[in-house]
Parts: C-alpha cells; structure tokens; sequence
C-alpha cells in the first residue's frame, strides 16, 4: 500500500460495515431490540460501537410472560412507558432497525 | 470517548440512572469516567420505595456496567450536536 496522505476524515456515504447501516438512521426513528424482552422505540440522535445510544421521544415495551392460576394458560402482558430522553447502555442491546410498523 | 464527553456535559443535572436489577435512582450528576462509571449525589430511589436498602444513602457510585438506561433531561441535550459528534466518532472508528 502506498503510504498516502487521505483527507482527515471522510464523513462519506458510502456503506461498508454494519454501523453505517445505523448512521444512516441517524434522526430517524428506529426500533431497538433488547435483552430481557424489552423493546424500544425512538428517535436516535447517538450511538457508538459498542450500541450505547441516545435516544429522544423513546417507548419502551416490556414483555411479560404470566401464568394465569386457573386456567394455567401463559399469558402475555405487555407494559409500555414513554421517556422523552434516554440513555441506553449498549451491552443490552440485540438489533437496531428502521421500525416496523405492523400495519 | 463520545458519551463520556456527552455525560461531562450532564455533570450538575439531575438524572435518574435505571440499573439492571430494575432499580432506579434519581440524583445529581457529580462525575463519569471513561467506563461511563458514575457518581450521584443526594440520591432518592425513585419508582417505589421498593427498595429500601438506600434509605440512608446520600451519594452513591455506580459501575457502568449495571447501567441499563439513564433518563435524561431534554432540555439540555443537543441533539444537532449529538449527531455530528457520533457521525464523526463512526467515521474516526473506522480507520
């Protein structure tokens, strides 16, 4: 390889890894599947490598898998809240992707 | 580097840092580390007082590894700012 001089930093669009793939959902909402049966939804303002991410305007679903006592079926509950500015650490997070809404 | 930069700025707002056993505390942010370690001061556990093995904690520091989420506050988030430093922090991870 011919040792060059490139230009410093080239914030191109051009898409090589999977990380170029989240920068172009840069604010945009996207849908983040994480650990524990959680999902979250939002408006993505930052991440880095490691998946740790801001997200802005986010709702987050927690699925719950409940036993009920007398008909022992297993029911699924879920539980939503909204948080208007998140934080989320990127060691619980399993996929980011454009969202997807189901109609 | 990015969010320890980010989190710098957040230093003196009140934050509530949601772990990973579901406890959620509220309080002043004092310091991060490049771990995202965090110190808070006049902490209260928010949600329910659940979890009364704080009661007469006033400041605690958190590993960042038990972080699940921080809650944040809107207004003093640049959100501009976030997306040009994080296309920038891509760009210069990737050389």
């Amino acid at each position: 390889m011919a040792d060059e001089k490139e230009t410093p930093i080239v914030l191109g669009t051009t898409v090589e890894e999977p990380l170029d793939l989240i920068r172009l959902s840069l604010d945009e909402r996207v849908y983040v599947k994480m650990r524990n049966d959680r999902e979250i939804r939002g408006r993505l303002h930052a991440f880095d490598q490691h998946l740790n991410m801001v997200l802005a305007q986010a709702e987050e679903t927690v699925t719950r898998v409940e036993m009920d006592e007398e008909s022992f079926e297993q029911v699924y509950r879920q539980t939503k809240r909204t948080i208007p500015m998140v934080f989320v650490r990127g060691d619980c997070v399993i996929l980011v992707s454009p969202p997807m809404r189901g109609s | 580097q990015l969010f320890f930069s980010f989190f710098k700025t957040l230093v003196g707002k009140e934050v509530i840092i949601e772990l990973k056993n579901d406890l959620s505390i509220c309080g002043t942010l004092h310091s991060v580390d490049q771990y995202l370690n965090m110190k808070l001061l006049d902490i209260s556990v928010t949600d329910q007082d659940r979890f009364p093995h704080m009661l007469s904690v006033k400041n605690c520091f958190i590993r960042g590894s038990v972080v699940r989420y921080v809650h944040l506050p809107s207004e003093h988030v640049d959100t501009q700012l976030l997306q040009d430093a994080t296309r920038k922090e891509i760009a210069s991870n990737k050389k």
